[in-house]
């Protein structure tokens, strides 16, 4: 495959230049070792380093640690709060790029500057703003306290904070695809009479469906990964605060590596997981934007 | 519901709008903004007003907050400067050549995007601590890297990865190999061609990545609390000073860290985007010319 790819390239150069239109063999070797050792070392390694630590005594202690109640505590908590930031944000989502992509109005700009907020402030502080609102000391903490509520170090605080947190994941994917897509089949649709609702359930979102599960992933990746925010807010409650990232670092803190490490390994499966749906959307992506728009007519028939 | 559907349309072609939903949606959307990102983040500010001058400067320009940012903004940066060069390195390698492995490779770029960070906060820790895999050879070398603010330099270049690889990705595929065609039959040597043909042209992309990569590792906390060691003085990155002081219920001292935290991160997405619209005006010239 490879010298056919090379020898496709060099043939649209005329023959004189051919020589210094592309690296010597070395170079390009050398550069591809270079780029592997680089990717292999930073990336592929950390992740074989998990799976090898966590199964590092054996299968049952794999699965003791991860049938453990607290584990499973973890877990469960951390699907509850994806539950509930995930659909959140898509609804979100799907309003502010509704707006921002088919309307004009003055300050898009401002909006769309706002809706990226949450990607520039460290996670420590966005769990922190919570504390601030919410805390014993903070501005409705006296209010909270005398209503018997809690919200910091409860589990409200953690999806608060994952939201917080995972806020333009789908907004952000949405945005640029409906931009880039325009209004005309939503007016064509509007003229022959169709409703608001029904614009957007049969031309807008099967238009948009690809890059909105794209969205969907990388948000739902990231609420259940979080932590930095998560830990502001959680308090650190064994089977009640505790999301899974906490359970690992708490795990890893008492020295139960091969525990932590095994907790870690489903959060990997989820993070390798992710990136294959990714791929595959992405894939996805450019075949439905280089394809016609008839073909995907007769494919919302089918 | 006719006669409402009658009004909407008026109003619809008062404001010249086709489509509907403006309002619900944008209402939608400005409440759970407010609600969500301003009414948060204002208490900031609010908290901050609550701060005399002598506490802020007092905790702002205190020797450990300020060996904090050193640690902090020095490790970003040389991180991120780790990944502008490999970063260009590995993005030519996968936009270029074909080798074997390379969309396994190239798939594992957007790992540190997917993977949560205390994973790979204690992933990397295994690895670089003087037993680990890697840490047992560099400690033969002398070189601490686990503990160590080495230790945080290499979790904020993984943090940092995909981020010079993934905004100079769509700018070296367009790339237009003509101008290249060009360089080599006027008779410049490929470095010379790379260097003064191709380079220039992704200079302002690899500055984007770079900014990016500098700003996530500003505030990055779980990839890197499990290898610094975050010993005060020493190995304490700012946002660990900011979860100490609120774990010692300091809530001023941590918010007047935040905000200075918060004001460094600004200025660099302040900085990226004046970049970006350079950057979107040199394409828009490019694209008139041709």
């Amino acid at each position: 495959m490879m010298p056919s790819a090379q020898l496709g390239r060099l043939s649209i150069a005329p023959p004189t230049a051919a020589a210094n239109l592309t690296e010597s063999r070395l170079i390009a070797g050398l550069l591809i070792a270079v780029a592997v050792v680089y990717l292999g070392l930073f990336l592929v390694v950390p992740v074989i380093a998990v799976f090898a630590k966590a199964l590092e005594k054996g299968v049952a202690t794999y699965w003791a640690a991860i049938s453990d109640p607290m584990a499973l505590a973890a877990i469960r908590l951390t699907i509850i709060t994806a539950a509930i930031a995930v659909p959140l944000n898509t609804l979100f989502g799907l309003a502010a790029s509704w707006a921002i992509a088919k309307f004009d109005f003055p300050g898009k700009n401002i909006l769309m500057t706002v809706i990226d907020l949450p990607f520039s402030v460290s996670p420590v502080i966005s769990g922190m703003i919570f504390v601030l609102l919410f805390g014993a000391q903070g501005v409705f903490g006296a209010w909270l306290m005398a209503h018997d509520m809690k919200i910091i170090f409860a589990v409200p605080g953690i999806v608060l904070a994952t939201v917080f947190v995972t806020f333009p994941f789908v907004a952000r994917e949405l945005i640029p695809l409906m931009q880039a897509q325009g209004n005309d089949e939503e007016e064509a649709a509007r003229t022959l009479g169709a409703g608001g609702w029904q614009i957007f359930f049969r031309v807008t979102l099967p238009n948009v469906k690809w890059g909105l599960l794209y969205g969907v992933i990388m948000c739902n990746a990231r609420a259940m990964g979080e932590f930095g925010a998560v830990s502001v807010v959680s308090g650190h409650i064994r089977g009640v605060t505790n999301t899974m990232p906490l359970h690992v670092e708490i795990l890893y803190n008492e020295y139960q590596f091969a525990a932590a490490f095994a907790v870690a390994s489903l959060l990997t499966l989820l993070a390798l997981l992710t990136l294959v749906g990714r791929r595959a959307i992405e894939w996805r992506l450019t075949a439905e934007i280089a394809k016609p728009s008839p073909r995907r007519t007769q494919e919302e028939e089918k | 519901m006719n006669s409402c559907k009658d009004k909407e349309l008026v109003r619809a072609r008062k404001m010249r709008r086709v489509l509907p939903g403006f309002g619900l949606t944008m209402g939608f959307t400005l409440c759970y903004v407010s609600l969500l990102v301003l009414i948060p983040l204002s208490t900031i500010l609010l908290k901050s007003t609550t701060l005399s001058w002598s506490t802020f400067w007092g905790t702002v320009f205190s020797p450990r907050a300020l060996a904090s940012y050193r640690l902090s903004l020095g490790a970003s940066l040389l991180g991120a400067l780790l990944n502008a060069v490999f970063g260009l390195l590995v993005t030519w390698v996968l936009v270029r050549y074909r080798f074997p492995g390379k969309r396994l490779l190239n798939g594992l770029v957007d790992l540190p995007f997917a993977l949560p960070t205390a994973v790979a906060g204690i992933a990397l820790t295994t690895l670089y601590a003087t037993n680990g895999w890697i840490g047992w050879y560099l400690d033969l070398l002398g070189i601490k890297a686990a503990y160590a603010p080495l230790g945080i330099v290499i979790a904020l270049t993984f943090i940092g990865l995909p981020f010079v690889v993934r905004t100079l990705e769509p700018v070296l595929q367009s790339f237009d190999g003509i101008l290249e065609e060009a360089a080599a039959s006027l008779g410049a040597s490929r470095w010379q061609t790379f260097w003064r043909v191709v380079f220039p042209e992704l200079r302002p992309a690899l500055l984007t990545g770079f900014a990016l990569a500098f700003a996530r590792g500003l505030g990055e906390y779980g990839s890197v609390i499990f290898i610094a060691g975050n010993m005060p003085m020493r190995t304490e990155i700012t946002p660990l000073l900011i979860m100490i002081k609120l774990e010692q219920f300091d809530y001023a001292g941590a918010t007047a860290i935040a905000l200075l935290l918060l004001f460094m991160s600004f200025t660099l997405l302040l900085s990226i985007n004046l970049l970006q619209r350079r950057l979107g005006k040199l394409a828009f010239a490019e694209g008139g010319g041709t």
